[in-house]
């Protein structure tokens, strides 16, 4: 479960002065469910899902993950947390298996667990073709499976993405959708950034609207339809956020 | 801290590290073929240009000398000299390398020698032009052989002995050992060449375990894994220090193997020669790896932080760069003569260790300096490595945008 409290993330420019990337979010993603943190870009979200990650720390405010505190326990949230990012690449002179394998040595786990675990996510994945062969050598699929399988190696009960398919073809979006999916079957608190629209409605339980660091709206797609008239999940947003930013130009 | 993770780090940098070709360059390969290849090539280049230079006969003229026989056939029998037609433009001849010397004889050379007359015969030569100065070397060889020749039969003429013009002998005798003697020619270098190698040994992989993993995307991966940054960051840096020792260790032993092959393969003069045999123990070279240590635990913690600054691999190295003249500028000033060790000069970092290895492979052990140097090195390396430490804390740093 992952509980943000009045979450806040300010950043200091030399040009602009004081940027508040992220102000006094709060929202509640529980286990089973799949929470989708909708926005422009710069609207926070990548912010938002770093602090709970505990990559930034929190300017004000908190979140629990897992019942630890990001500010106060911050190594105990990472142990809980199976973190994907299009940022978060592969170390291109190590193997696939060389990747999952470091990822759970640093999550602690044991060498005959480790193995267990590896040998267990290979096989799910449909790996074991290439899990001799450098992370550089492989394919963007092969790619994004790495990056799955390093995220699943502890078995976090908490999974956080932050816009997972952007740039990807097709088939490994759909690699990456179909993951996402079977984590919330398995019971995991699902929280993901995107902007692909499809992906919200087919996926999300809960949706959270963020423009400008600041929450505007949040509930169920039906509860969003309802309370904004509108069944296009985009002229959604476009009302939430304002006629001001319809226009892309502006 | 957590040792676990510490090795952990270091274990996957280390497998990391020895695929990377353009590291292993710097680190392993350069160190390993720089000095042999400077050493064999520079100087059987020099010895094979001089042998050349020595047997090769050169084209010499001689300006007048038609009044004096006697001179002209003791320089027509110098070896390797073809004396040539003397011409008007003798030094535009010998600028364009078409004659090596000549020789200018002064009209009645012969006459006044015999009335016993101070003369100046003048050999015209190219200096820096290394066959023009062998030319004229031989001739003036043969010339002042023939002087002494004209001297002894004067004396003789005269029932003079020989030691009345050289009533005494001066004859220099070195009582240095041979290790003293080599020390002091290659103390500083050794002690230098440690120092320089540490630092551009590190260079690489502390780009390429901060910047470069910025610039990879995998900076962020990390730091989504539980292990602390301290541990991250300790585990970095222990990487670092051992490429940055063993670019050192590998140059040493390249360097003392080349001026051993060197000085043993007849190339050189026995007295040169001499000079280049390092005898020096191991004791030696440890302690001066020992002094080293906190210096290149300094270079780590210091290059790790300011490649941390960059964002990219390039943008690291233009940073890096201006830090080898900051270590060559002290390092090359404990070289010069006249500076020596003093309490205030122990405190400055580099030129300090750079002072005191060359006077630890020169057999001098100054106990108060050394404690003195290894301490306040120590202090140093431990503040670089506190503030590369901090650093990694920093988001602005690690996310610098």
């Amino acid at each position: 479960m992952i509980e943000a409290r009045g979450l806040s993330k300010r950043f200091h420019d030399k040009k602009r002065g004081e940027i508040r990337a992220v102000d006094n979010v709060s929202f509640t993603c529980q286990p089973g469910k799949i929470y989708g943190l909708l926005g422009a870009n710069g609207a926070g979200k990548t912010t938002t899902l770093r602090m709970l990650a505990t990559i930034l720390e929190p300017t004000d405010g908190t979140a629990l993950v897992c019942g630890y505190d990001v500010v106060e326990q911050p190594q105990k949230v990472r142990a809980n947390v199976g973190f994907l990012s299009t940022a978060t690449a592969l170390y291109p002179r190590l193997t696939g298996q060389e990747m999952v394998e470091y990822f759970g040595r640093l999550n602690g786990l044991d060498e005959p667990t480790l193995k267990k675990r590896v040998d267990d996510i290979f096989n799910r994945l449909d790996m074991n073709g290439f899990r001799d062969r450098r992370c550089d050598k492989l394919s963007t699929g092969m790619k994004q499976k790495t990056s799955i399988a390093r995220t699943l190696v502890h078995d976090p009960p908490v999974m956080i993405f932050d816009e997972p398919t952007t740039g990807l073809d097709v088939m490994t979006a759909r690699t990456i959708i179909g993951f996402i999916s079977d984590c919330r079957a398995q019971g995991k608190t699902v929280i993901f950034s995107t902007h692909i629209m499809s992906e919200v409605e087919r996926l999300c339980d809960f949706i959270g609207i963020i423009h400008d660091g600041m929450l505007l709206a949040e509930g169920t797609l039906p509860q969003l339809r309802s309370k904004y008239a509108e069944h296009n999940l985009e002229e959604i947003i476009v009302k939430v956020v304002g006629p001001l930013q319809s226009n892309p130009e502006a | 801290m957590n040792f676990h993770n510490i090795s952990c780090v270091y274990r996957k940098e280390l497998t990391e590290w020895l695929r990377d070709r353009r590291t292993l360059i710097s680190t392993v390969v350069v160190p390993l073929l720089a000095f042999p290849i400077l050493m064999v090539g520079m100087v059987s280049l020099s010895s094979v240009l001089i042998g050349k230079a020595e047997k090769e006969t050169h084209k010499v003229m001689i300006l007048g000398g038609e009044d004096s026989p006697q001179v002209l056939d003791k320089l027509r029998a110098v070896q390797n000299i073809e004396i040539v037609p003397a011409t008007d433009d003798y030094k535009h001849r010998i600028s364009e390398k078409e004659v090596r010397a000549a020789i200018d004889i002064p009209k009645g050379f012969q006459s006044a020698l015999d009335r016993g007359e101070e003369q100046t015969v003048k050999i015209y030569f190219y200096e820096g032009e290394l066959r023009s100065s062998s030319g004229a070397n031989q001739v003036e060889k043969s010339l002042k052989e023939y002087r002494d020749t004209i001297v002894s039969s004067r004396l003789s003429a005269r029932n003079v002995p020989t030691s009345m013009i050289k009533p005494f002998d001066v004859q220099q005798e070195n009582v240095a050992p041979p290790e003293k003697v080599s020390g002091a020619a290659l103390g500083g270098i050794l002690g230098y060449m440690v120092i320089l190698l540490s630092m551009t040994g590190a260079i690489y992989p502390a780009i390429d375990l901060t910047a470069g993993e910025k610039e990879r995307g995998t900076m962020e991966t990390i730091l989504s894994s539980p292990i602390s940054r301290l541990d991250l960051v300790l585990g970095k840096f222990f990487l670092v220090l051992s490429a940055s020792l063993t670019t050192a260790i590998l140059s040493i032993i390249s360097m003392g193997t080349s001026f051993y092959v060197v000085g043993r393969s007849g190339f050189m003069p026995a007295k040169d020669a001499a000079v280049l045999q390092l005898h020096v123990g191991l004791a030696t070279v440890l302690s001066v790896f020992l002094m080293a240590l906190p210096l290149a635990v300094l270079f780590a913690a210091v290059l790790m932080t300011i490649a941390l600054f960059a964002k990219t691999y390039k943008e690291a190295q233009s940073y890096l760069t201006p830090m080898t003249f900051i270590v060559v500028i002290p390092a090359v000033a404990s070289l010069l003569p006249g500076i020596d060790l003093t309490a205030k000069l122990a405190l400055v970092p580099i030129l300090s260790t750079s002072l005191v290895c060359k006077e630890i492979v020169a057999g001098t052990f100054h106990w108060a300096f050394i404690m003195l140097i290894f301490l306040s090195s120590s202090v140093y390396a431990a503040a670089a490595l506190f503030i590369a430490v901090k650093m990694f804390q920093r988001e602005s740093v690690l996310f610098r945008s």
